[in-house]
């Protein structure tokens, strides 16, 4: 274990440098975020019936490559200590309620980012007896960050520009 | 012990249906094959359904022999697996919630999928929009006085995915664990039913996110299988190479995040680094961090060329240099250990019961690979082994994974070499579908186990009906089994040695 903590030490770090933020995502974000957050961002993922292949992606947030927490981005394991919903899938009709009672259970303020391209609108599940068909069919959506699943600098580009909104606005 | 090919000939055997046989039965044989599982022989293999009929895919393994069986229910009845087969148990109240079949004399009778949100009961048999409230889902009794009851999720602490688990623990001990599911359910199989078989590849590689190489090629061979059709030599090749990838990155992920749940975060960084490095690789080489959407009948979308090979053998090097240190750390950090070792035993009856696939099966001693048997193409012309261990506790699952990571990597050289120099260094990549109509099945080895597909596609090329079994439907109950005894901090360790899947078992 001590010659692998001493690599770590001597090697470069693997981290790459800020992605930025996404255009597309400033644009989007500017009618709907108008309160400051400071330079830090509480995320309580949500997945309302996605596939997993959103959450493997969000996952890959926290390794080195990526290492989210240097923003000041973290998640945490209660919607009470969020700022941020990250929500996947295309909401099932079996997660509706657990996704409204955790959206109940963020306080104020609070944002909403659908993530992959079935949160957006259903996807390729839109329409089936058993899904919603998107997130803002359910609660009220800030950012899209489009993909499937989106990759992790994607992800990123789209969380800075939330970021960075919420310090403007 | 009647051979499984006897019990097809006790039926009509079904024209067209490739490659193995299936027969429609009556209920005096299907009764019987529900015995014989009970009694322990043969495994299920699957048990879905129809407006009007019941499947059944039987597995010998001692043969690797495959049939299925299928029964018409002209009173929307059939006679109970699950009474016999524990196995079949849940398999049968899906089969209700969605189909609404009833089983005979079920030994449990609650749904499973359907959580009374769906606005419409039975929703691919005869739906009926107009149905009665379901009662409250009732857990199973626990009865002491020193009990206490734990719910947790759907929504957990960590990111993924949904599912409620309800402990039942005295003190610190679990007494009982019980899973309740279909949170993820989004009505695969009423979607693909009735599409082309293009737009049913994109849906099967949606089922499960991490297995999307994997679903996508036992969707894939279904067809191909359902159509009688070859894929080029090149093609099978490449898919193989897609499936190795998929399984490395996986199970390094899975390793790290095992450790990771013994707050060891050492090995979850440098597996994590590890999966990173897969997911790049596959991306310069195939255009897609997960491969989505790159296996499809008929072949592969697109083929590798001289500068993917090299990136993937970039990766292969590295890999080589990275992991064994990782092991040794692993193998020699005593708190770590102290953690996994003994911890959510598997007893190997169980496994075997279960049919349980993968590491989970494995590492409870029940030596199978849907590579090796029934087998396929390219797997019967490529050396890999397939280890198997007897301790079944989470160090065992741990190990399978880190012996299946040296498998994985030795084959990925092998099939590289034929990529580049082999017999299959050039040729097409993809075979056009011939039409016609068909049944076809397929057994996938995928990174958590095998993967069972059947389709029935019509003349005009429509796939009129796709199922495909998830190897979690007989891991997932397994779990329940392991965690009783454990203490209940352990159960995100055991949880994670497992790493069942939540959207592959709704569907």
């Amino acid at each position: 274990m001590r010659k692998l903590l001493l690599d770590g030490l001597l090697r470069r770090p693997l981290t790459e440098p800020s992605p930025g933020p996404e255009d597309q995502a400033l644009a989007e974000l500017a009618e709907s975020v108008r309160r400051r957050l400071g330079r830090s961002l509480s995320i309580r993922a949500v997945d309302a019936g996605s596939c997993n292949g959103c959450e493997l992606e969000i996952h890959a947030l926290n390794n080195a490559f990526y290492d989210l927490e240097r923003f000041g981005i973290r998640f945490v394991a209660s919607p009470r200590h969020a700022d941020v919903l990250l929500v996947t899938g295309p909401v099932t009709r079996n997660m509706r309620e657990a996704l409204e009672r955790t959206w109940n259970a963020t306080p104020d303020p609070k944002w909403v980012v659908a993530v992959g391209d079935c949160a957006l609108d259903g996807g390729i599940f839109a329409g089936s007896y058993a899904v919603e068909g998107g997130v803002s069919s359910v609660l009220p959506v800030d950012l899209h960050i489009r993909g499937c699943p989106p990759s992790p600098t994607a992800l990123l580009q789209g969380l800075l520009a939330l970021l960075e909104r919420a310090e403007r606005g | 012990m009647p051979a499984l090919i006897d019990l097809i000939q006790e039926g009509r055997r079904v024209p067209e249906h490739r490659p193995w046989p299936r027969a429609v039965v009556d209920a005096a044989v299907w009764r019987f094959a529900a015995e014989q599982l009970g009694d322990g022989h043969w495994s299920l293999l699957d048990l879905w359904g129809e407006p009007d009929r019941v499947h059944m895919a039987l597995l010998d393994e001692p043969t690797a022999g495959i049939g299925t069986v299928t029964l018409e229910c002209g009173a929307g009845r059939f006679p109970s697996i699950g009474r016999h087969h524990a196995p079949a148990q849940r398999l049968e109240r899906a089969i209700r919630d969605l189909y609404g079949l009833q089983p005979d004399d079920a030994p449990d009778t609650r749904p499973w999928l359907d959580h009374d949100r769906w606005g419409v009961r039975h929703p691919l048999g005869a739906a009926d929009r107009a149905a009665p409230a379901l009662p409250a889902y009732a857990f199973l009794p626990s009865e002491g006085a020193s009990l206490h009851q734990i719910p947790v999720g759907p929504v957990h602490a960590g990111i993924i995915e949904p599912g409620h688990f309800r402990f039942t623990a005295n003190g610190e001990t679990v007494v009982r664990l019980e899973q309740r599911f279909g949170y993820t359910h989004k009505g695969i199989d009423g979607l693909i039913a009735g599409t082309d078989i293009a737009h049913a590849a994109r849906l099967a590689g949606r089922t499960s996110g991490d297995s999307t190489v994997a679903y996508g090629l036992a969707f894939a061979r279904a067809v191909e299988a359902a159509l009688a059709m070859d894929v080029p030599a090149r093609a099978r090749l490449l898919r193989a190479l897609m499936a190795e990838l998929e399984r490395l990155a996986n199970h390094f992920g899975d390793i790290g995040a095992i450790c990771n749940d013994a707050s060891f975060a050492l090995m979850h960084a440098h597996c994590g680094v590890l999966r990173e490095r897969v997911l790049r690789a596959v991306d310069a080489a195939f255009g897609h961090r997960l491969m989505r959407d790159r296996v499809i009948p008929g072949g592969v979308a697109a083929d590798l060329g001289p500068a993917g090979i090299a990136v993937i053998r970039t990766l292969v090097a590295v890999a080589h240099r990275d992991f064994p240190p990782i092991v040794t750390l692993y193998d020699e950090t005593a708190s770590l250990q102290d953690r996994t070792v003994s911890t959510g035993i598997l007893g190997e009856a169980l496994a075997r019961q279960y049919g349980a696939g993968g590491f989970v099966g494995r590492a409870s001693g029940r030596d199978f690979d849907a590579r090796r048997q029934p087998g396929y193409a390219p797997y019967d012309e490529l050396d890999f082994e397939v280890p198997v261990r007897h301790d079944g506790d989470v160090n065992a699952r741990v190990w399978i994974r880190i012996q299946e990571v040296g498998q994985s990597l030795t084959l990925v050289e092998r099939i590289l070499e034929r990529l580049e120099t082999g017999p299959e260094a050039a040729g097409p990549v993809q075979a056009e579908l011939p039409g016609g109509a068909g049944e076809g099945a397929a057994l996938v080895e995928g990174f958590r186990g095998d993967i069972h597909a059947w389709v029935r596609i019509g003349a005009d090329g429509i796939v009129e009906r796709c199922r495909l079994r998830d190897p979690s439907w007989f891991q997932w109950p397994l779990l329940e089994a392991a965690i009783e005894g454990n203490i209940v901090a352990d159960f995100p360790i055991c949880n994670k040695s497992f790493n069942c899947a939540y959207s592959g078992h709704d569907l």
